[in-house]
């Protein structure tokens, strides 16, 4: 009896708790995204400079279309919000023509780094198909603190 | 009429190179100062229509407390919020206070089922770039902006954010009265 009343417990709680579990954006966290894969934001404006003696990198924002519309960093490319499955094939096309070895760097900055959706599925997209050279912008807070208040080059 | 002192070449190099900075903090639009800025400033007045197609204008909620929240379906800490904002609306609804959701994606279906499935009882309407623009750069989740019942932004919360701290803001906004 006590077996019986355990598992209807049990099935009452599965039932009520998956719907809830679904309802929450599934993500991956930023946080599996290997250290030495970032890069800071400080160390990001000399690359994209004018007279950078290195080849700048490819910039891709990965989150939400609206957050580029209104500011994003100058010179990157809206590619699909690495959450979402239209926003990987995005993603995918966008780099279609890009070289492999090509240096690329992919970022967000829609939430707190560790609760941002879209940086870390956009991430693996990219070594799965065969990236050898992108990292990942760290933006801790969100993109307006850690680069538009900051002053690095942004375009509206 | 006094006479202009010439200024050395190298002096003046000094002089642009120093002033340059400040120059461009002055320049800087709102945007680059965040949501932060937006304190102690009217807040921007917007019409739009929500998820339902009812028409919002903010400046109709003059005389009551707006709780004014930017957030999306894909950021975590916004659905932490949203349960806790649906038992404010029911709990000082009656004392002035008016909670608007504005949903930061690009499309509108998820927000339209997230709200069906969470019974949100407030309007919700899909913000814009523009709408983000002139509440001084909303370029991360969750915003809240408190409006106190003259239509000045009391507070803003940004990321996620110890919602009692938030509660006792409404509560003292609300005790502030009417008109």
């Amino acid at each position: 009896m006590k077996r019986l009343i355990l598992l209807a417990i049990f099935s009452g709680i599965l039932v009520f708790a998956a719907p809830h579990s679904f309802a929450q954006p599934s993500h991956v966290s930023a946080t599996t995204i290997p250290t030495d894969r970032l890069i800071q934001p400080a160390d990001l404006p000399p690359l994209l400079a004018p007279g950078s003696t290195e080849k700048p990198p490819v910039v891709l924002q990965v989150g939400s279309r609206i957050f580029y519309t209104e500011a994003h960093i100058r010179g990157s490319i809206y590619a699909g919000a690495g959450s979402q499955p239209s926003g990987l094939a995005l993603l995918q096309k966008t780099v279609a023509s890009v070289p492999k070895d090509k240096f690329i760097v992919l970022y967000c900055g829609c939430c707190p780094w560790n609760r941002c959706p879209n940086i870390a599925p956009a991430f693996d997209r990219l070594r799965t198909l065969g990236y050898t050279n992108v990292k990942v912008l760290y933006i801790p807070n969100n993109f307006g603190d850690d680069w538009v208040s900051k002053g690095y080059p942004t375009d509206k | 009429m006094g006479h202009a002192v010439p200024i050395p070449r190298r002096v003046g190099r000094m002089l642009s190179i120093a002033l340059l900075p400040a120059l461009m903090l002055l320049t800087l639009p709102a945007i680059a100062q965040g949501p932060a800025s937006m304190v102690d400033k009217p807040a921007p007045p917007f019409v739009r229509t929500d998820l339902h197609d009812h028409p919002v204008d903010l400046t109709s909620y003059r005389g009551q407390v707006v709780l004014l929240n930017f957030w999306a379906t894909w950021c975590a800490p916004c659905q932490i919020e949203i349960p806790q904002f649906v038992r404010w609306q029911s709990a000082y609804g009656a004392q002035g206070l008016q909670i608007l959701g504005v949903s930061m994606e690009d499309d509108s279906a998820p927000a339209l089922a997230l709200t069906r499935r969470r019974h949100v009882n407030y309007p919700v309407l899909m913000g814009d770039a523009k709408l983000g623009r002139l509440y001084g750069g909303v370029l991360g989740l969750p915003v809240t902006f408190l409006i106190d019942r003259q239509g000045k932004i009391a507070a803003v919360y940004k990321g996620q954010t110890d919602l009692s701290v938030m509660e006792r803001e409404i509560r003292r906004l609300l005790s502030a009265g009417g008109q």
